[in-house]
């Protein structure tokens, strides 16, 4: 059998709905097999672990080829609300959690949540505006620090 | 494929260790399995999390995801991976000699 990924550290870079969960699944997933795994919070993936911001996170129903919308349609009021409200219900009857939920439960299976200096300077965010599950605002040096020896995933 | 030998019991293991046959299972063995997955020692904890998948998998034909473990089981999730740091799911369906839980939440 090939070997075995022992290590993963999560880049969640976007600020979507659909932008944040497939980080989430493949930090969780790899907690699961055991592997040890950390995510690294930047740009508008900050909002993920912002107190005010996490439930509120939408799908980008303009400029999203994927949701086969024309795109004058997915820019009309409300749609992407309308929209995210469909895809939530959808992941609720899948028993998949909601993004508050799901970083929460990331923190309990022992996975490491930081958040980027640089997006956090330039956002205004301090410690006190995240969840109280991130470790630490860290800068890129650190990152590569805590992600030595292990596999990076941009997301 | 291969054949192990747990509590005097010749079994078959797939090749990431997993029963093939959840019937040739029995709870003596399970001491054994727990060691070689890094677990000295099985606390009542343990058997809580290990009886649930083997009830889990009897009921429904497949083990519960963490997810659904830290859900339901009655051992939250921070206690189940302090249990089984290997992979709670994962591990304590080995223990229980059941196949591997698909799922990817």
């Amino acid at each position: 059998m090939a070997a075995k990924i022992e290590k993963v550290s999560i880049i969640i870079s976007k600020g979507s709905l659909d932008g944040v969960y497939p980080g989430l699944i493949m930090a969780n997933g790899a907690r699961a097999e055991g592997m040890e795994a950390n995510l690294f919070f930047t740009f508008f993936g900050l909002d993920a672990v912002h107190r005010a911001r996490h439930e509120h996170m939408k799908i980008a129903t303009v400029g999203n080829p994927g949701l086969h919308l024309a795109t004058w349609a997915g820019g009309l009021p409300g749609v992407s609300a309308v929209m995210t409200h469909y895809m939530e219900r959808k992941m609720d009857a899948l028993d998949i959690p909601s993004i508050p939920e799901f970083v929460e439960m990331i923190a309990d299976t022992g996975a490491g949540l930081y958040a980027c200096k640089a997006s956090a300077d330039l956002f205004g965010i301090t410690r006190e505006d995240l969840i109280e599950q991130v470790k630490d605002i860290i800068t890129v040096g650190e990152f590569y620090d805590l992600a030595a020896g292990g596999e990076i995933i941009f997301t | 494929m291969s054949t192990v030998t747990y509590a005097g019991t010749e079994v078959t293991v797939n090749d990431e260790g997993f029963f093939a046959d959840p019937q040739q299972w029995l709870e003596e063995m399970a001491p054994m399995i727990a060691r070689q997955e890094g677990i000295p020692e099985l606390t009542e904890r343990h058997w809580q999390v290990i009886k649930f998948m083997r009830h889990e998998y009897e009921t429904k034909g497949t083990g519960p995801t963490v997810r659904v473990l830290g859900k339901t089981s009655g051992v939250p999730v921070k206690e189940l991976y302090q249990l089984f740091p290997r992979g709670p799911a994962k591990v304590a369906a080995k223990i229980a000699g059941i196949p591997k839980p698909r799922g990817c939440i």
